[in-house]
């Protein structure tokens, strides 16, 4: 049973452990995400939020602690498995396909989840029907122009814009988004947070972020990670007036990105 | 069995591997530091051994030609660092791989062209005979030289790799390489030291493997597998892991192909022990090197984190 | 920039088909055109080609596509030759069985070798491939009865019958015309499996397979299947070869000679339909000319190769299309 809510979590993170050697980077960290709700994670550098988010997502594995999504244990599952079961994750260092245009990755993130990858004799441009669900998508991301553009053409937010549209592309149940706005100026990061605003009605979205402004306005709940222990959980009101947490981070932090 | 016979083997193994020491620490520094897949580092194994072979016959003196040719091959690796290798640090695995594959037919036909197909190269006459090491013992005084250097040698490294100012900036690199790169010190001429040094290492073993394996075009392609498969072991970018690899390896293979048809000939045929044996012995290199990945993916001593 | 057709990257122009056409028909007419001129003792070194075009565009895919460093493709090609080879020195002549036992035993060392490599990255996997090649090297040496490391010779070749009609591989003709075959097949296969739906998933884990494992794509299986056809179809090279030469020694597994598959792969042009045949025809026609002017021809290939490295990243098929193929950087 969780505190917010009576319907059982979407995402059920329990004792959480990672170690590197002497380094505890995750230190049995438990967190809940229901469906619907933007649940930030922030915290500073170092705090391990994206070997926590590399857990979730399948890239690293835990040493101990359970992950249960909709309802299935996913603690052992591959990350292919859990992008096709519905938890898609975007990564904070753009990672797209260089070799092909910026529709084809949308199309390939499509294809990723729409199943019959098998197939090796027909050309896969004449599946309109993916193409035109593609282009669809890339309007959302206000990238219609640039279909054809190969992805050295576009602009770091751009880049930002469609590892995030990929990542909404096989229409995730929840989605990890580790740090979105990278890298972005204040024009860019606008758009982000209204993409996010849009995303957000069809799935759930579990937020890393470091511009804690953004993530106060976006978000439904807080969780603060700090040296891999989840020191403070709950509205961003009473995150954000939480005296633990203005010592250990928000204090330092007041009103930088 | 007899005691002495695996007493023997055992000391031929642990020299063997010592050579392979040579071999590897250049390695693994240029792959560690540089990241950089060099096929050819054979072939400086190979000129140095060409090299000491016609400077010993010229001068007359085994140590002479053996610093000449050890001189001479660092020379020639740092030119060759300088001028080609160097453009290919920035390139894909792929490309390094191409580029000094083709430095291989270059280096073989190139020697070949200048001295010949081989060249004799035997011990210094007063190192030929042997020495009583234990009672009933007799070990050739020629391979005890061999152990000797290859111990100095590894001391000597591992005093530049732990306890110098270089060393330090080499270690670094090899754990982290952008931080190696952000250090501001002359990098560029760092690593055409450090490249010397590899080759003038791979140069020693050549030029004392020289008398027992035979100087011959091609004699770097067979050593150049085993060094790979020992930095592997040990970890990339590390130069214990490379010490303790390489004396793995030259003890698996050199007791896998003396011994291992002894122990077999207990309940196999004779024939089929003596065939088997070699066979066993050659594979049981890669399949220890298979074991020891799945054990630890990054090696025994992995220089990165 | 004119507009492009929804989601293609690459399109379809007749130009290309119809180069495509025509060098199939030059292939064929070539044993003709051959004798006519009086070379028809060329023919063997034009089937030379062939059989190392389809090994090479074997390990294009595996190498190209798929982005996998195998440096023990070399294994599958021995293997496959020394299958067909036992198999005649026992008394095995049929051509279908030699065929269908090439791929079988090929096919499963394929999977079992990927199964266990695949597991690896980078240099691991490098040095994986090589180690598994390598120890099949040192077991064909050690093989008295088939040769040891002296080789194999045999005296038949491998037979099939098209209806009423024998065909023996021991002619030169038949030999030429079914290794041609099998290069036209693959060949075609590869240019409809790029841009399949498969095709297109083989080149996004070849690109960033984090991602792509990320997105839902089994990267590991995706890797295994390309892996396991690679082997596959460069087993039934080694089977066309030792038609070819009468002969099979363990230098075929030796890790020299994956080398020289890669520098055919490299040379050609990597991840392009017609790199594997690029680079064997090109290498091994300068080995041939070189050959006869020098008895160190060895040494000038390097430099040729080095400056390809140097000054043609994209192989010889990037210098004649100018187009930024799917290639490394």
């Amino acid at each position: 049973m969780t505190a917010t809510g009576t319907a059982a979590p979407l995402l059920d993170v329990r004792g959480l452990e990672k170690r590197f050697g002497g380094l505890v980077a995750t230190d049995r960290v438990d967190l809940r995400v229901d469906s619907g709700e933007i649940h930030a994670l922030i915290g500073p550098n170092g705090a391990g939020k994206t070997t926590l988010v590399a857990q979730l997502g399948g890239q690293l594995a835990s040493d101990r602690g359970a992950i249960v999504f909709a309802g299935a244990d996913i603690t052992a599952w591959p990350a292919h498995r859990r992008a096709r079961h519905g938890l898609a994750r975007s990564f904070q260092i753009t990672r797209l396909f260089r070799s092909v245009s910026v529709i084809d990755n949308i199309a390939l993130a499509l294809q990723a989840v729409s199943g019959g990858s098998l197939s090796a004799w027909r050309p896969a441009r004449h599946d309109t029907a993916l193409f035109e669900h593609a282009r669809e998508l890339l309007d959302t991301l206000a990238l219609g122009a640039k279909a054809a553009h190969p992805i050295d053409r576009l602009s770091h937010g751009e880049r930002r814009a469609l590892e995030v549209g990929m990542t909404f592309a096989s229409r995730p149940r929840l989605m990890l988004l580790d740090e979105p706005m990278a890298g972005m100026g204040r024009e860019e990061s606008a758009r982000m947070e209204a993409l996010i605003g849009v995303v957000r009605r069809q799935c759930a979205v579990l937020l890393i972020e470091h511009d804690v402004d953004a993530v106060f306005r976006l978000a439904d709940r807080v969780s603060v990670l700090v040296g891999g222990r989840v020191v403070a959980s709950g509205t961003p009101a009473a995150v954000r007036s939480d005296p633990a947490v203005i010592a250990a981070y928000l204090g330092d932090d007041a009103g930088s990105a | 069995m007899p005691g002495v016979l695996v007493l023997e083997q055992s000391l031929n193994g642990l020299q063997f591997g010592l050579m392979l020491f040579l071999l590897a620490a250049g390695l693994t520094l240029v792959f560690g530091v540089m990241d950089m897949i060099n096929l050819a580092h054979g072939s400086l194994y190979m000129v140095g051994a060409f090299l000491a072979a016609w400077l010993v016959a010229l001068t007359g003196s085994f140590l002479l030609g053996v610093v000449g040719a050890v001189a001479l091959t660092a020379v020639f690796g740092m030119a060759l660092e300088a001028g080609l290798l160097r453009t290919l640090y920035a390139r894909d695995h792929l490309s390094q791989v191409l580029a000094t594959f083709a430095l291989i037919l270059i280096l073989n036909d190139g020697v070949k062209m200048i001295f010949g197909n081989d060249l004799p190269l035997s011990a210094p006459a007063a190192l030929a005979g042997p020495v009583e090491l234990l009672p009933g013992l007799q070990y050739p005084a020629y391979r005890l030289l061999i152990l000797a250097v290859g111990v100095a040698l590894a001391v000597l490294l591992w005093l530049l790799v732990q306890k110098t100012r270089m060393g330090a900036l080499v270690r670094a690199g090899a754990s982290n390489r952008e931080m190696a790169t952000a250090m501001g010190t002359d990098i560029p001429r760092l690593f055409t030291i450090v490249f010397g040094i590899g080759a003038a290492l791979c140069a020693v073993a050549g030029a004392l493997l020289g008398p027992l394996l035979a100087v011959q075009v091609g004699m770097g392609e067979n050593i150049l597998i085993l060094a790979f498969v020992v930095i592997v072991i040990g970890g990339i970018g590390s130069i214990r892991g490379a010490l303790v690899g390489a004396i793995l390896v030259g003890a698996i293979d050199t007791l896998g192909r003396t011994l291992l048809q002894h122990v077999l000939r207990e309940f196999l045929p004779p024939q089929w022990a003596s065939a088997a044996g070699p066979a066993i012995a050659s594979i049981a290199v890669y399949v220890f090197m298979a074991i020891v990945l799945a054990i630890k993916p990054q090696g025994l001593f992995p220089a990165r984190t | 920039m004119a507009p492009k057709p929804l989601g293609a990257t690459a399109t379809t122009r007749p130009g290309p088909l119809l180069a495509s056409a025509i060098m199939v028909a030059l292939a064929v007419a070539l044993p003709f055109v051959l004798r006519a001129v009086g070379l028809d003792f060329y023919l063997s070194l034009a089937s030379r080609i062939v059989v190392y075009a389809i090994a090479a565009t074997s390990l294009n895919l595996v190498l190209g596509y798929a982005g996998l460093v195998s440096f023990g493709h070399a294994a599958f090609f021995g293997l496959g030759a020394y299958v067909t080879a036992i198999m005649i020195s026992e008394g095995v002549q049929s051509g279908p069985l030699h065929l269908a036992a090439t791929i079988a035993v090929t096919a499963l060392a394929a999977l079992v070798i990927g199964a266990i490599s695949l597991r690896t990255r980078g240099v691991y996997f490098i040095m994986i491939t090589l180690a598994f090649a390598q120890m099949l090297f040192y077991l064909a040496n050690s093989v008295k009865g088939y040769g040891g490391d002296e080789g194999l010779n045999i005296r038949a070749r491998s037979l099939f019958s098209l209806g009423a009609n024998l065909l023996d591989l021991k002619n030169p003709l038949a030999l030429y015309y079914a290794a041609l075959a099998v290069l036209v097949l693959a060949l075609l296969a590869l240019a409809r499996f790029a841009p399949s739906r498969f095709g297109r998933a083989v080149l996004a884990l070849r690109d960033d397979d984090v991602r792509a494992e990320a997105l839902g794509f089994p990267t590991y299986r995706y890797k295994l299947v390309v892996f396991v056809v690679a082997g596959a179809l460069g087993g039934i090279a080694g089977a066309l070869s030792v038609n070819l030469q009468g002969y099979v020694s363990p230098n075929a597994l030796h890790w020299t000679q994956s080398g020289t598959l890669m520098v055919m792969v490299i040379l050609g042009g990597v991840g392009t339909v017609w790199g594997g045949l690029a680079g064997a025809a090109v290498l091994l026609l300068l080995q041939e000319v070189l050959a006869s002017t020098t008895e160190h021809h060895e040494f000038w290939i390097g430099w040729v190769l080095l400056a390809v490295v140097l000054f043609a990243r994209q192989g010889i098929v990037g210098l004649w299309t100018r187009r930024r193929a799917p290639s490394l950087s």
